[in-house]
């Protein structure tokens, strides 16, 4: 081990205070031109956890009583997916709903409801299962009682367009889906939440606006809360949503700084 | 109708889309297209069927219809009959024992190349294993060149990848120092904008520029913005020296991706127009993937890989200076696991390089694949012994922008030790200049260089 190429950087390089302007693996120590054994075991803890992330299942009955103390219905959904692995395979079927699934539905299609929230698993269940409820529980009382709530949908393994058909069986004008994103090394608990205004079947993702990148480290739940009970009112102001509200979100996120 | 005889079993095929798909090793694309063989028996009756297909068949017998698709009126009217002439007898079996045999030199396989058609070498490939996958490509050379030459025998170039998930300045500044350091980028500094914004893309060419400039790198940047922005920022007078677009083997999946010829053609006048390479004009990038076509649902019921294939006539019209096949990227939905990430990243070096094209592979993956990096390791290695141009240079693999595991700086410098493969020579000239190499040619920085600090985001401050 005489050869000096072994050594780690020189002490004098800045990473420290450049890894203030990005979360990215930079200044890794080597062993010769490899990673050195820290950094090594410590990108393969954070593939571990994501893999982890997309393949635990979501606890329905703790996730059903968390959301069940803010005073609303809640209902459990499948897709069309039966299980994990055909979820990966299949989106077409994570897009659908299970056969029955709108029976469970339609007792609770009472009346004017202006929103539906879906919780579903996505590609990580982590994510939901941590970040779902306090962004519920942030969220109703801003809209309550102007607005009329249906019923917290629980969906298991789903897709975002699933949530159209949920609410076309609710007849529910907006349905918001609030899913695990797809884990990434060093975020393997963000939540993206889709919006979307009267769903119809041609709906593509072009119609919806998302709020991506929810989790502490990201979007936190005040200010993703606030962001979406803006975007909320502004869709039923304007009844539109996605491309024509684009603009004026991205504002607003610049202007929070 | 097409037709093999396995042992008194005969197994039809309703036509040539049907043959190639039937035809291709097993990926999850074409089971959710459904498309695939439905045994693995079927498979291999479609591969003894299509090795007796003479290579003549694909001239007239077109897997999208001319009349409905410019991607393969290109093809079909832009074939070189003459290029042709020494396979134009052959079989796709007898193509595969002619690209192997000594007579395919790799003289003979430049000039062949105008020769061929994207859907004979996705055909050749189909019955090729691994390992002549490997062996026939790395008897290809393709050589391009901006301000340095990409592709020579025995180098091995990097695309040094510095995205950051809000575009920050002084954030891609620190990676792109990190891969400097590491011997990346002499391929293209090529930074993934978070967004499309006009704005942010013109900071981030006007950055790139004056990194490059202050350091003098014999190296090109790029802004893998849409083509439509980078034209708009060409007319606005951005530094734009590499123009950029993701391209499919259709021309529906091409509409999805609001491009078509006619603008891909004005994009290219635009960015030679500019003149800014020193040493060639070859101004495009392109990046590409198997099942780009099925999610734009622009597949016409063929195969994920021979459509990638075809994304490859496409690309050569603009005689690019870089070709990326982005092999996992895209989700388990249509490449699976390490096994089909792998054997796809082969078949698209292969089936580019046959070509024509200057390829690059970014090795890859995503978390919900059934992969790691145990795979990537060794896909890694088999491109490089294949004779990849140039690979992806992440720091630490992690692209905390794409959320996906690219591969890193060290991958890369470990594969040039393994291989011996050097950088592009003007870049390794400019890595010794500033102390990067050590005795042995490898590159070991012992410290950041002076030029080096005097760029750092804190200098200033």
């Amino acid at each position: 081990m005489s050869d000096e190429s072994v050594k780690p950087p020189a002490p004098l390089t800045p990473w420290d205070s450049l890894r203030r302007h990005t979360p990215a693996r930079i200044g890794l120590e080597r062993s010769g031109a490899s990673l050195a054994t820290g950094p090594l075991l410590s990108a393969r803890l954070a593939h571990a956890r994501a893999r982890d992330a997309v393949h635990e299942p979501l606890d329905e009955t703790r996730l059903g009583d968390e959301l069940g103390v803010l005073g609303l219905p809640v209902v459990v959904v499948s897709s069309g997916a039966e299980n994990r692995q055909q979820y990966l395979l299949r989106p077409d079927l994570g897009r659908r709903l299970a056969p029955g699934a709108e029976t469970l539905l339609t007792p609770h299609a009472q009346g004017d409801i202006d929103v539906v929230f879906v919780i579903t698993d996505g590609l990580s269940a982590r994510a939901t299962q941590s970040h779902a409820a306090p962004l519920l529980a942030a969220i109703v009382p801003l809209l309550q009682p102007d607005w009329s709530i249906g019923p917290l949908v629980i969906l298991r393994q789903g897709r975002v367009a699933a949530g159209d058909a949920i609410a076309a069986a609710l007849h529910a004008r907006i349905v918001v889906v609030l899913i695990g994103e797809r884990p990434g090394l060093s975020a393997p608990d963000s939540m993206g939440a889709y919006l979307t205004w009267r769903p119809r079947p041609q709906t593509t993702d072009a119609d919806r606006n998302c709020i991506s990148n929810i989790r502490p480290e990201g979007i936190g739940t005040s200010d993703a809360a606030f962001r979406l009970v803006y975007l909320l009112r502004e869709m039923r102001k304007r009844q539109v949503s996605g491309v024509a509200l684009k603009d004026t979100s991205e504002r607003l996120e610049i202007g929070e700084g | 109708m097409y037709r093999a005889t396995l042992s008194h079993t005969v197994h039809t095929f309703d036509d040539l889309a049907t043959l190639l798909a039937k035809a291709s090793p097993l990926r999850s694309g074409d089971v959710l297209a459904g498309i695939a063989a439905t045994s693995s028996e079927q498979r291999v009756a479609a591969q003894y069927a299509l090795a007796d297909l003479p290579l003549r068949v694909f001239l007239d017998d077109h897997v999208v219809p001319y009349e409905a698709d410019e991607v393969t009126r290109l093809i079909s009217d832009t074939h070189d009959a003459a290029a042709f002439t020494p396979v134009a007898h052959l079989t796709v079996g007898a193509l595969r024992d002619w690209l192997l045999s000594d007579t395919a030199t790799t003289g003979v396989l430049s000039a062949l190349a105008p020769g061929l058609t994207p859907e004979m070498v996705a055909a050749v490939s189909k019955i090729c294993g691994l390992q002549d996958l490997m062996l026939i490509a790395s008897k290809c050379s393709v050589v391009t060149r901006f301000r340095n030459t990409v592709g020579l025998p025995g180098r091995l170039s990097v695309r040094l990848q510095p995205n950051h998930p809000s575009d920050d300045l002084r954030g891609i500044a620190a990676s792109i120092l990190d891969g400097l350091l590491l011997g990346a980028g002499d391929a293209v500094i090529g930074i993934n904008p978070a967004t499309d914004s006009p704005e942010r893309c013109h900071a981030l060419l006007s950055m790139l520029d004056e990194v490059r400039q202050k350091l003098d790198i014999p190296t090109q940047s790029c802004v893998l913005a849409h083509v439509t922005t980078t034209l708009d920022l060409i007319r606005r007078g951005s530094p734009v020296d590499l123009m950029f677009q993701s391209i499919a083997g259709t021309e529906a999946a091409n509409r999805s991706f609001g491009i078509s010829l006619a603008l891909l053609d004005e994009a290219h006048d635009a960015t030679r127009a500019l003149k800014r390479g020193t040493i060639g004009d070859n101004v495009m990038y392109f990046e590409t993937g198997q099942g780009s076509a099925l999610s734009a649902n622009a597949h016409h019921g063929v195969d994920q890989q021979t459509l990638e294939a075809r994304a490859y006539a496409v690309a050569r019209r603009y005689r690019p200076l870089l070709v990326n096949t982005v092999v996992g990227f895209i989700g388990p939905e249509y490449l699976y696991d390490g096994k089909q990430i792998t054997r796809a990243g082969l078949e698209d070096h292969f089936c580019g390089k046959l070509l024509g094209l200057p390829m690059g592979v970014d090795v890859c993956y995503t978390n919900h694949a059934e992969a790691d990096q145990d795979d990537m390791d060794a896909l890694l290695a088999l491109l490089v012994a294949a004779g990849v141009n140039f690979v992806m240079g992440v720091p630490g693999a992690d692209d905390i922008m794409l959320g996906y595991q690219s591969t890193s700086f060290h991958d890369a410098l470990a594969m040039r030790d393994l291989f011996g493969r050097r950088p592009a020579p003007e870049f390794e000239a400019w890595l010794a200049k500033h102390g990067l190499t050590a005795a042995n040619g490898r590159i070991r920085p012992r410290e950041m260089p002076g030029p080096f600090r005097a760029l750092l985001p804190d200098a200033t401050q």
